[in-house]
C-alpha cells in the first residue's frame, strides 16, 4: 500500500506503485489540472510538489509527476495545482493572470505550481532564480515574456519573506491555501509509524528518481515489482572521508548541484548543472540513474569521469569498488550483475592546485541532451607544470569517453599551445562519434574540438589572446 | 481586458478533452499506425489482437459505415488505409478496449504485412517524377523576360526552410458519444467544428444535422487542428457509432509527432535583378513545397506563399511559381503563417545574396524597396492604408539604429570570439481565407430575462483570447458589465457552416457577425424605449454603464428593467447575425483579384550574440513597430505578437525536423524536437504599437493579430548569418534553415561548402542511438 497526503487529503492506495503519479492523480483522482504534454519530463505541463520532511523540517520540491513512480509518493505531501488553490487567486496565479501570462492554458498550471514551489523554496529571490524555477515548463502560446514580468511581481511579494516560518509566511500573504499549516504535523505522524526496509532484490527493478526509465520503457515499469531507493537513508548523504568526497547512490542531481563540496570544486559549478536538465528533473534524478542508465552522453557519468571518480556497487550487503571508467564497458553494457545495486561514488579530493570545467553544447541550451558534452580536471605542480589530468567526452562513443591517451599525454607537460593542440589531435583519435538526430558525425568531431578548446581557453586565457 | 479564461487556466480548471468526466462504458480507442512510409499491405490479420483481453472491437476500413474518406480540398486522403498505406503513421486500424492500457498491449498483435514501394521524400525528386498535388501556380507581374536585361546586378540561388512541429501541447484528441436515432456527439480539440462535422457525416454515412461537434477550447492549436483534428474525431465517431458507447481517443504525444503534418518544408529556386540604386527590378522564384502524402491543405498553403512571395517589396517584374510536391511523409498542413513565411524567407535569401555580392547592409535594399501606396501586389491588388515605411522609419527612429549599429560595430572590433549580429525584418501580411468563399461567419445572441447574455460564436478559442475579444464586442454593443456575459461554446448546433478559426480571421468574421447580431438586439430594444417613454429620436437613447439615458439624462430605467420590460412586452431578445467580408474576390484562372480585406505591416530589428567557440547564440532582443490597427486588445495583442515571434525564432533555430530517407521521424519525441524554453526566447521583446486610424475592415478597427508576428522571426536566421559572417566573412549564402547549432559551427569553421555557400549537412541518417 502507498500511503501519503495528495493536497488537503490522506490517499491510501493498493494501484501499483510503478504507477506513474500524474495517471493517478488525473485518472484516479479526477484532479485534471496536472496536464499531460509528453509524458517525458520535456514539457512540465504535469508539474507537482512533493513535500518531504527532513532535518531542516518541511521542504518542497517541483517535479514532473509523469515520470514519477506512485511508490515514490509514499509518505510525501503531493500538491497538484489543486492543492494550492484558495479563495480567489493566488498571488502567482494572479500575477500570471494580470500579465497576460496565459493563453491557451494548458502549460499553466504546471507554471503555477514551479512558481510556488519557487515561493516555497529557499532559493534567492530574485528574477534569475525565479526563472530558473520554470526552466522545465514549456509554454507554446506566449513567447515567456509575460510570464517573466509575472515572476517580476511574483519576486516582488516575497521580498519580506519569513524564512523562520515560511509556510505560515506563506499563507498569510495567500500564496498557499491554510491547510499547509497542518501539514508538518501530520507527515510527523507518518515518520513515527514509518519502518526502514531494507535493499533486497527479488525479481524486481531498482528505480531511483525513475526519470530515464520512465522515459524509455513506461509500460513496462507499470506491472514492475519496484524497489524504491530514492529516498532510501543509506543511500543519501554527501560526506568527505580519508580525502575522498563520498556521494550516496540516491542523491539527487539538484542535492549535488546545493551541495558545498560541489560548489567548492569550481566558480561555475552552479552554471554547470543548469545546463542539466531542469529543475524538476534534477529533484528527482539520482546519481546512480544517470550512470546505471549508461547513456554516451550522462552529463553526470562525464562531469565524475574528469574527477577520476570510484563507483561501489552493492551485492546483497557485499561491496564492490571499481574506478568508473570501467564501469562503463560497451553501448548500454556496465561491469554491474543484475543484483547489484549502487551505492555510492566517490573521488580524491584535490591538494594541489588544479583547474575543473565543463562544456555541453546541445540544440537547445537548457534541457536538452548533449549534442557533445565533455569535462576536464587539470592538477599542477609547483612548477606549473600538469602533473595530473583526466578529460571525459560524452557523444562520441558508445560509453561516456574517459580520454585515457589525452590524459595521459598532458601528464608532465607545461602547458602551451602546441601541446595543447596536439592533445586535441590525439582527443580525436581516441573517439568514434556516429551521426544521429543530435548531430552529424562531422559537426560532432567540431564541436568536440571547440569544447576541448573553450576548456584550455578558460584555463589558459593568455595562450588564446583573449 | 484580461483573457477571460485566466482564471481557470491558473487555477487548473479548464477543461480540455482529456478533462471531460468519463461516462460509464467508455471504449478507449488505440490507432494502429503504419510502421512504413510506402507499402501495398498484403495482409491485416486482427484475430490474435482481437482475443487480447479487455479489447471489444477492432476496426479496419471494411468496416467504416459510409465514405472511407477525410480529404478536405481532393478527395485524396482515406480514415483507415486501404490497399496502400502512403506514409509512417498513417492509420491503419483503431482498438477499442476497455482501457488505454489494454487497447496498446493489443497492438503488438495485429499482424501487418507488406509489399515495400519506394519512398519518396524530398520535393524536387517528387516534381521529377510526377509526383505533383493539384497545378503548378504562377503569379507574374510586369513582362519578367525583358526586365532582366533592365538589371545591373542579377543574382541566383537556393533557399531551404524545414518543417515545425505544431507542438500544441494539448495533443489532438476527441470524445464521441452515441445519441438516440443514429446520431453522434462529438468532443474535439479542432478548429474546424464544421469540417468535423462534414468529415463524421461522410464517414458515418449521416446527414450533416445528425453530427453535433461541441469545442469548449484548445490547449494551442497554431493551424495543426484546422484540417488534422478531423482524423481523430471520425475515427473516435466511427468507434462510437459501431459500438454504440462512448469513445475517448486522445493519442500520446509520439503518436501525435509521427502521425499528423507539420509546417510545409520548402525547396526553392531565386532569381533577383537589381538597378544600380538598389532598386528591386525584377523578381523570379520556384517554390518546391513538401506535401506529405496527401493534399490536405497543401493547395491553399501553397497559393499563400505566392501572395507573400514578394513580402513587403514592390517588384514591378514578378514571376513566381510553386509546385506542391506529394511526398511520402505525413500530409502537411496549416501552421500559423500559412505558406506565407516560406515565401517570406526565400525573399530576404535573394536579397542577401545580393547584399553580400555588392558588399552592401541587406537593409539598404530592404529599405529601397518598401512598399507604398497604390502600387500593386503581384495578384492585382493595389496597396490601400500601407504602412511598410512608416513601420520601418519608425522603428529606424525609435530604436536608435545608428546607436545599435555603431554598438555592434565596436563590439566585434573589441571581441575576437563573441560576434553580434543584426537584422531587419520588415512584414507585410494579408488578412482573409484567400478562399474567397470561406469568408463569412456568423453568431447567436440570447439576452435572458435576467439581463445576462449568452453569445455563440462560430471561434474557436486556442489561446489566442479570441473569446475575450467576442466578449468585448457584446460589453461594447450593450454598454454591459463583462460578469453579465458569457461566451458559449462552439458547437455546430448553435452556429452551423463555420470556417475554421485559421487565417487570423476569427475574431474579425465571428467578431462582426456578433456585432451585427447584438446591434439588431440593440435596435429593438432602442424602439422600444422610444415607444414607450415617447422619445422622438432614436438618437436621444444611450446605454451607458448599463443604464438607459435620454438625452443625456440617466433614466430610472437600468439594463434589468429594460429587459425584464421588454420581454414582457413580448420583444425578440436572442438574434443572429451573419457578415461576409465586402470586397473580396479573385480569380485563379487570371490568378488576379483582390483577396485580401487588408493587410497587417510591421518591422522587427534583431539583435544576436554569436558565441563563436561554441556555435551557440542568445538573442539579446527584438524590437517591432507593428501595425495594430487600433488594438482593442493591448494585452491580448501583445501576447500575440511576442508569442508569434518566439514560434517564429523556433523554427528558424532549434526547431529541426528530421526526417530518414525511409521516411521515419527522428525527431519524434520532445527529447529530440526542441521548442523554444525561457532561455531561448529573446532576452528582450520590446513591441510599438503603430496606431493608425486608416478605415479598415478590422473589428472595431483592431487588426487581425494571430499570424503577422510568426514572420518576424525570419529575422533571427539573418541575424545570426550576420554574426557569423563577422567572425568568418566566407560564411555567405547561409540559406538553410533552421540555424541549428550544428550549423552555425559548421558554418564558422567548415568551408567545405557547395557553390551556392550552403552547408550541406546530412539529415538522412542511418543508424539512431536512443540515449
Amino acid at each position: 500500500m502507498t500511503r501519503f497526503i495528495l493536497n488537503d487529503e490522506l490517499v491510501e492506495t493498493n494501484l501499483p506503485k510503478g504507477m506513474v503519479l500524474a495517471d493517478f492523480i488525473r485518472y484516479k483522482q479526477s484532479l485534471t489540472g496536472t496536464k499531460l504534454g509528453c509524458r517525458e519530463g520535456d514539457c512540465g505541463a504535469c508539474t507537482i510538489l512533493v513535500g518531504s520532511l527532513d532535518d531542516n523540517g518541511l521542504n518542497y520540491e517541483s517535479v514532473t509527476s509523469c515520470l514519477m513512480p506512485l511508490g515514490n509518493a509514499k509518505d510525501k505531501h503531493i500538491v497538484s495545482v489543486e492543492g494550492l488553490n484558495i479563495k480567489g487567486l493566488n498571488v502567482p496565479q494572479k500575477a500570471i493572470t494580470d500579465h497576460g501570462g496565459t493563453q491557451c492554458g494548458f502549460c499553466t498550471p504546471g507554471f503555477v505550481v514551479s512558481l510556488c514551489g519557487f515561493a516555497l523554496s529557499d532559493k534567492a529571490k530574485n528574477q534569475e532564480q525565479g526563472t530558473l524555477s520554470i526552466a522545465g515548463n514549456i509554454c507554446r502560446c506566449t513567447g515567456y515574456k509575460s510570464i517573466e514580468r509575472a515572476i517580476g511581481t511574483i519576486v516582488d511579494s516575497l521580498v519580506d519573506k519569513d524564512d523562520v516560518r515560511p509556510i505560515e509566511w506563506l499563507v498569510s500573504k495567500k500564496f498557499l491555501p491554510d491547510y499547509f499549516n497542518t501539514i508538518k504535523e501530520r507527515l510527523d505522524e507518518f515518520k513515527n509509524e514509518s519502518q526502514k526496509t531494507n535493499i533486497l532484490n527479488t525479481e524486481s527493478v531498482f528505480v531511483g528518481g525513475g526519470t530515464d526509465l520512465y522515459v524509455q520503457r513506461p509500460e513496462e515499469m507499470f506491472d514492475k515489482q519496484i524497489i524504491h531507493t530514492l529516498h532510501h537513508s543509506d543511500l543519501k548523504g554527501i560526506w568527505k572521508d580519508k580525502g575522498r568526497c563520498h556521494i550516496g547512490a540516491s542523491v539527487t542531481t539538484e542535492e549535488l548541484k546545493q551541495s558545498t563540496v560541489i560548489k567548492e570544486l569550481c566558480p561555475q559549478t552552479d552554471q554547470f548543472f543548469n545546463l542539466i536538465s531542469s529543475l524538476q528533473i534534477r529533484n528527482m534524478a539520482t546519481i546512480a540513474g544517470n550512470l546505471v542508465n549508461a547513456s554516451p552522453i550522462g552529463d553526470l557519468a562525464i562531469f565524475f569521469l574528469a574527477l577520476n571518480s570510484n563507483i561501489v556497487l552493492n551485492d546483497n550487503g557485499a561491496l564492490r569498488e571499481i574506478p568508473l571508467n570501467q564501469f562503463f564497458q560497451g553501448y548500454k553494457t556496465l561491469d554491474k550483475k543484475e543484483n547489484e545495486f549502487v551505492q555510492e561514488i566517490n573521488y580524491l579530493l584535490p591538494t594541489s592546485s588544479y583547474l575543473f570545467n565543463f562544456e555541453k553544447v546541445s540544440k537547445r541550451t537548457y534541457l536538452d541532451i548533449a549534442s557533445v558534452n565533455s569535462a576536464i580536471c587539470l592538477h599542477f605542480d609547483e612548477q606549473c607544470k600538469i602533473s595530473m589530468a583526466h578529460i571525459s567526452a560524452g557523444g562520441l562513443a558508445p560509453v561516456p569517453k574517459y580520454l585515457l591517451e589525452t590524459s595521459k599525454f598532458l601528464i608532465g607537460k607545461l602547458p602551451n599551445k602546441s601541446i595543447l593542440d596536439k592533445s586535441i589531435e590525439i582527443a580525436q583519435s581516441e573517439v568514434a562519434p556516429i551521426g544521429d538526430v543530435r548531430g552529424s558525425v562531422r559537426y560532432k568531431r567540431l564541436l568536440f574540438r571547440q569544447l576541448l578548446t573553450a576548456h584550455y581557453m578558460k584555463f589558459f586565457p593568455e595562450l588564446y589572446n583573449c | 481586458m484580461k483573457n477571460i479564461d485566466s482564471y481557470t487556466h491558473t487555477r487548473g480548471e479548464s477543461i480540455y478533452v482529456d478533462d471531460l468526466p468519463i461516462l460509464g462504458g467508455t471504449l478507449y480507442g488505440v490507432i494502429f499506425d503504419s510502421p512504413i512510409a510506402h507499402a501495398k499491405i498484403i495482409n491485416l490479420d486482427i484475430s490474435q489482437a482481437k482475443k487480447m483481453p479487455g479489447v471489444k472491437y477492432i476496426i479496419t476500413y471494411k468496416d467504416i459505415p459510409g465514405e472511407n474518406q477525410i480529404g478536405g480540398i481532393f478527395p485524396d486522403e482515406p480514415a483507415l488505409a486501404e490497399a496502400e498505406v502512403h506514409f509512417r503513421g498513417q492509420p491503419v486500424a483503431m482498438i477499442l478496449a476497455n482501457t488505454e492500457k489494454q487497447g496498446r498491449e493489443a497492438l503488438d498483435k495485429i499482424l501487418f504485412e507488406y509489399e515495400e514501394l519506394p519512398v519518396i521524400v524530398d520535393p524536387r525528386e517528387a516534381a521529377s517524377k510526377g509526383e505533383i498535388i493539384g497545378p503548378v501556380r504562377t503569379f507574374r507581374l510586369g513582362s519578367i523576360d525583358t526586365a532582366w536585361n533592365q538589371c545591373v546586378h542579377i543574382f541566383e540561388g537556393e533557399a531551404y526552410t524545414n518543417g515545425q512541429e505544431h507542438l500544441y501541447i494539448e495533443g489532438q484528441g476527441a470524445y464521441a458519444f452515441p445519441v438516440e436515432n443514429g446520431s453522434i456527439r462529438v468532443v474535439s480539440s479542432t478548429q474546424g467544428p464544421t469540417q468535423v462535422q462534414r468529415g463524421v457525416a461522410r464517414v458515418l454515412g449521416l446527414a450533416m444535422h445528425k453530427v453535433e461537434v461541441d469545442v469548449r477550447r484548445l490547449g494551442g492549436g497554431f493551424g495543426g487542428k484546422e484540417d488534422q483534428a478531423t482524423p481523430f474525431a471520425v475515427l473516435a465517431s466511427i468507434g462510437a457509432f459501431i459500438s454504440n458507447k462512448p469513445v475517448k481517443l486522445v493519442i500520446s504525444r509520439e503518436e501525435d509527432m509521427r502521425m499528423t503534418g507539420k509546417r510545409h518544408p520548402y525547396s526553392s529556386d531565386f532569381k533577383i535583378g537589381l538597378d544600380e540604386n538598389y532598386k528591386i527590378i525584377a523578381y523570379q522564384a520556384d517554390y518546391y513545397q513538401n506535401a506529405g502524402a496527401s493534399a490536405d491543405l497543401s493547395p491553399a498553403v501553397l497559393e499563400r506563399t505566392l501572395f507573400h512571395g514578394t513580402n513587403t517589396y514592390f517588384v514591378p517584374n514578378i514571376k513566381i511559381s510553386a509546385t506542391s510536391c506529394r511526398t511520402n511523409l505525413p500530409p502537411n498542413t496549416a501552421f500559423r503563417g500559412f505558406g506565407g513565411p516560406q515565401g517570406m524567407f526565400v525573399i530576404e535569401a535573394a536579397i542577401t545574396k545580393a547584399s553580400e555580392a555588392l558588399g552592401i547592409d541587406r537593409a539598404i535594399i530592404q529599405k529601397s524597396n518598401l512598399l507604398q501606396e497604390g502600387q500593386e501586389f503581384s495578384y492585382g491588388q493595389i496597396i490601400e492604408g500601407c504602412e511598410a515605411q512608416s513601420t520601418w522609419n519608425q522603428a529606424e527612429k525609435d530604436f536608435e539604429i545608428e546607436a545599435i549599429r555603431k554598438r555592434v560595430k565596436k563590439f566585434n572590433i573589441n571581441n575576437k570570439y563573441l560576434k553580434k549580429g543584426i537584422s531587419f525584418m520588415p512584414i507585410c501580411f494579408g488578412i482573409s481565407f484567400t478562399n474567397t468563399p470561406m469568408n463569412h461567419a456568423r453568431a447567436l445572441v440570447h439576452v435572458y430575462q435576467d439581463g445576462s447574455v449568452g453569445a455563440s460564436t462560430g471561434a474557436v478559442e486556442m489561446g489566442q483570447g479570441v473569446n475575450t475579444k467576442m466578449l468585448q464586442v457584446v460589453s461594447k454593443t450593450f454598454s454591459l458589465s463583462p460578469d453579465k456575459i458569457k461566451i458559449e461554446t462552439t458547437n455546430t448546433t448553435r452556429v452551423a457552416n463555420t470556417s475554421p478559426t485559421a487565417a487570423s480571421a476569427g475574431a474579425d468574421l465571428n467578431g462582426k457577425a456578433l456585432q451585427i447580431a447584438c446591434n439588431s438586439i440593440k435596435d429593438r430594444l432602442l424602439s422600444f424605449i422610444k415607444k414607450h417613454y415617447n422619445v422622438k429620436d432614436l438618437n436621444d437613447i444611450k446605454f451607458e454603464d448599463e443604464w438607459v439615458y435620454i438625452e443625456n439624462k440617466k433614466t430610472e430605467l437600468n439594463w434589468e428593467k429594460l429587459i425584464s420590460n421588454a420581454f414582457l412586452a413580448r420583444i425578440q431578445l436572442s438574434e443572429k447575425g451573419h457578415y461576409a467580408t465586402p470586397r473580396i474576390k479573385f480569380n485563379k484562372t487570371t490568378e488576379k483579384g483582390h483577396p485580401f480585406a487588408y493587410h497587417v505591416y510591421g518591422t522587427a530589428i534583431t539583435e544576436i550574440t554569436l558565441d563563436c567557440i561554441r556555435g551557440t547564440y542568445v538573442i539579446d532582443k527584438v524590437s517591432i513597430v507593428h501595425d495594430f490597427g487600433k488594438s482593442m486588445n493591448p494585452i491580448i495583442d501583445k501576447g500575440q505578437v511576442e508569442g508569434g515571434l518566439v514560434q517564429g525564432i523556433g523554427w528558424l533555430t532549434m526547431e529541426e525536423l528530421s526526417y530518414n530517407d525511409e521516411g521515419l521521424l527522428l525527431s519524434s519525441a520532445l527529447s529530440t524536437y526542441k521548442v523554444p524554453d525561457v532561455f531561448s526566447a529573446p532576452k528582450e521583446i520590446l513591441i510599438k504599437f503603430l496606431e493608425t486610424e486608416n478605415p479598415n475592415l478590422a473589428i472595431l478597427k483592431s487588426k487581425a493579430v494571430g499570424e503577422p508576428p510568426l514572420m518576424y522571426g525570419i529575422g533571427s536566421h539573418f541575424a545570426i548569418t550576420d554574426a557569423i559572417k563577422a567572425f568568418n566573412p566566407n560564411a555567405i549564402g547561409l540559406f538553410h534553415a533552421p540555424m541549428t547549432h550544428e550549423r552555425v559551427l559548421l558554418a564558422l569553421y567548415d568551408d567545405n561548402k557547395n557553390q551556392n555557400g550552403n552547408v550541406i549537412i546530412n539529415n538522412r541518417i542511418e543508424k539512431t542511438h536512443k540515449q
